[in-house]
């Protein structure tokens, strides 16, 4: 007992040790895409980390004691929502023991609340597969999109640290403007891409397609978040035959092996896209990701 | 001692609402002071927006387009995803968990025992045969600003009667300041790693023979848990609870403030992004009064029990290894966790045999570890394999043989561990379909008395609803 007692003095302690000041906005994400954001719109007002990198699957993520430590010091959460994170960030909102981050706090943000989701399920049934009530979560990859998020971000940045609320409208202001010329010239390069029939693994590419004009054929999944079947595969197959595609499409964390044998059969060519900044060496940053996914498609059609 | 801890309780508690009304005052004051510094922004960011529109009118107009059709589109957002108003709309969240199983065992199930160990809680094996194991139906939701309510009850069977337990039924206070948590209510006790786990989430059918030995397969108590999480990028979180104490590995509660207490410590990492880690170490200090090894256990033979009244002192190092290359699970990934428990007991034990009650002095350490692999080597499928040991070195001394035999009550106390130490090897596979379900096959080498038990599980685990996040 008197063992107990003891301990219960030392965790007061460094209890008290603990406490200090941020010097900057600590902004933590749940993907790399708004972190990518919030350093265009908070520059060196902000830290941001995310916690996930291009190269995971964002709908399955372990809940790891790293990341619950990083939101215990976040001062802003900022996820895509829209149930995307469900398998994880309630563990570390929860577990976090941090107020400032909770959902309905001015420290806690869905990049999905502002904007109008494509693909809203019909049929929610967990029989469907992986579907997200409040429709497809992938929205960053039509960037017609980050404009809207970057507001609401700036905005929010500006309600957190009140003290710098006319360098955010600044740089938000820079942003904007240097986005709307590269959009210019995106889709100027993407008009070749109009109408190309596509397939792809999960249907993560809902925006992108929906941007750029594509045609989906279909997807290597049976139903959203199923791995690919061999039962699927060659139904797909036969569909190809009827409604041919130029190219299938998938994310770097998704395996290579449906889609190479998707590859081999039609001769069509299998290629791996981005689906956020760090997905590949060119996706550096927002720019780069964009760059690289209108250049690697046009190749396609070369 | 009691007037300590009524003290330290009634602090924490009333500290809850204190730091609501304060930040409430805070928040206020802070308002006031966002207005005034927004208007001076505003006014600010007017001015230079003026004389930026007069330098480069058309660049500006540019923006301003960008701007407004991106303001309509927040709008037509706004307006899209209003949430219809229902009448369930602020329902918790509800989660049904359904698991049975097929048991076929080479011996009686009724007999088994862990030789030096008074089993309690619920540490028996499952029925043998087609079995319904536990229904577990859970609800959680924010009750308000300030707390955050769950609660599971599982109906399981026990002879011809359906049993409702409620296993967890806590509070969470989501308001608390400088990284610290309170939770009060009946809960799964932080100490070990898979103590808090729920069964549906485990790695094999059964609870290691650690836990069934000296947790009743998992503590679960009514009390207060305080805890601390370190502002640091390595995680570190560390705690402690005082418990009511009538459940094992205590008996009945008679102090005030609870008969149990622990404190917990955890550290956990990264490496790269394929690895990551969690380590802990807790200790949990029981006063047990009148601890019986009752019906669930059916340990020793049935006209037999041990009832134990002193000192419990556990001790618990846990370690978890995960490695997803990429940080990617979904494909494949590995799974090492292990836990050393080291238990010091010291108190006197009432051997009843027909009725006739015999008082022995009772001093015994009990150590024990178990070791699990768990490989997913595609996507849906696992295997594992696992290591189980034990071993107690318990001093017993008949002190009033109560009309018994002394030579006998030693020889049939369940605290005799009779020069052997339990093992057990486990190997299991299963198939998750999807998130939400789960079909395993288990095989046990089970060395827990003196002769070999075969054991074989075909389980299924299967969840509806809401099925909440699951914990590193």
């Amino acid at each position: 007992m008197n063992g107990y007692r003891k301990w219960c003095l030392v965790v007061s302690l460094l209890m008290c040790a603990s406490q200090g000041a941020y010097a900057v906005v600590n902004v933590f994400t749940c993907e790399p895409e708004w972190a990518a954001l919030a350093k265009e719109v908070g520059g060196d007002l902000v830290k941001t980390a995310s916690a996930t990198t291009g190269l995971q699957d964002v709908h399955h993520i372990e809940a790891r004691p790293s990341l619950i430590a990083r939101v215990r010091q976040a001062d802003l959460l900022l996820c895509t929502g829209a149930g995307l994170e469900e398998g994880w960030l309630p563990v570390l909102q929860r577990r976090a023991n941090n107020p400032r981050i909770q959902a309905g706090a001015d420290g806690y943000m869905e990049a999905a609340d502002y904007l109008r989701l494509l693909d809203r399920p019909t049929r929610i049934d967990r029989s469907e597969g992986d579907v997200h009530a409040r429709g497809n979560p992938h929205i960053q990859l039509d960037p017609t999109n980050i404009p809207v998020i970057a507001q609401a971000l700036a905005k929010r940045l500006q309600v957190l640290d009140s003290g710098h609320a006319a360098r955010y409208q600044e740089n938000l202001s820079d942003f904007l403007s240097r986005w709307q010329t590269a959009l210019g010239r995106w889709e100027r390069q993407a008009r070749p891409l109009q109408g190309l029939p596509v397939v792809v693994h999960h249907n993560a590419w809902v925006y992108l397609i929906n941007w750029l004009e594509l045609d989906l054929v279909g997807t290597l999944e049976p139903k959203p978040g199923l791995p690919p079947t061999s039962t699927h595969l060659s139904q797909l197959l036969e569909q190809m035959e009827r409604q041919p595609a130029k190219v299938i499409i998938r994310s770097p964390y998704q395996g290579a092996r449906a889609s190479e044998w998707l590859s081999e059969r039609t001769g069509i060519p299998a290629i791996m896209l981005p689906t956020t900044v760090g997905g590949n060496e060119a996706a550096t940053d927002l720019f780069g990701l964009f760059d690289d996914l209108v250049l690697q498609l046009l190749s396609v059609t070369q | 001692m009691n007037r300590f801890y009524f003290l330290l309780v009634g602090v924490v508690l009333l500290a809850v609402p204190w730091f609501a009304v304060a930040d409430d005052l805070a928040e206020i004051r802070h308002q006031i002071e966002t207005l005034q510094k927004d208007y001076e922004q505003r006014i600010r960011a007017l001015e230079e927006r003026l004389e930026k529109a007069e330098a480069a009118a058309a660049d500006a107009h540019q923006q301003a387009e960008a701007a407004e059709a991106a303001a309509s589109e927040i709008a037509m957002a706004a307006a899209t995803s209003s949430v219809q108003e229902k009448e369930n709309t602020f329902n918790p969240a509800v989660t049904v968990v359904l698991q049975g199983s097929l048991n076929s065992y080479s011996r009686d199930p009724d007999d088994y025992a862990l030789p030096g160990f008074q089993l309690g809680g619920e540490a028996g094996l499952a029925a043998e045969g087609l079995t319904l194991d536990e229904t577990e139906l859970m609800f959680s939701a924010s009750v308000d600003q300030l707390f955050f309510g769950q609660t599971t009850i599982a109906l399981h069977d026990d002879g011809d009667e359906t049993e409702i337990e409620v296993e967890e039924a806590y509070i969470d206070a989501l308001a608390m300041p400088a990284g610290t948590g309170l939770r009060f209510g009946r809960f799964y006790s932080d100490v070990g790693y898979l103590n808090r786990v729920h069964t549906h989430a485990w790695d094999f059918r059964d609870a290691p023979l650690v836990y069934r030995a000296m947790l009743g397969k998992q503590y679960a108590d009514d009390g207060i848990q305080f805890s601390w999480l370190a502002p640091t990028d390595l995680y570190i979180r560390m705690g402690g609870e005082t418990l009511r104490g009538d459940h094992f590995p205590a008996g009945e509660a008679t102090d005030t403030l609870g008969n149990s207490q622990s404190l917990f410590i955890k550290l956990g990492g990264d490496v790269g992004s394929s690895h990551s880690w969690q380590a802990g170490l807790s200790q949990l200090w029981v006063d047990a009064v009148d601890r019986n090894s009752d019906g669930h256990a059916h340990g020793g033979s049935e006209s037999t029990q041990d009832s134990f009244s002193g000192d419990s002192n556990l001790m618990i190092a846990d370690f978890v290894w995960k490695w997803a290359p990429q940080g990617n699970p979904s494909y494949r990934n590995l799974t090492f966790q292990t836990e050393l428990f080291y238990r010091d007991e010291d108190g006197r034990d009432d051997f009843t045999e027909d009725g006739d009650t015999a008082v022995l002095d009772y001093d015994g350490t009990q150590k024990g570890l178990y070791a699990q692999l768990v490989y997913q080597f595609m996507p849906q499928w696992r295997i594992g394999a696992r290591y189980d040991w034990l071993s107690a070195d318990n001093d017993l001394r008949v002190i009033d043989a109560g009309g018994l035999d002394p030579d006998e009550v030693l020889e049939e106390s369940a605290l005799n561990a009779d020069g052997h130490d339990p093992y057990r090897w486990s190997l299991m596979a299963d198939w998750s379909p999807s998130e939400f379900s789960r079909l395993r096959l288990q095989y046990n080498y089970d060395k827990s008395g003196t002769s070999v038990d075969n054991q074989w599980t075909l389980q299924y685990i299967m969840s509806l609803g809401s099925h909440g996040a699951h914990e590193f």
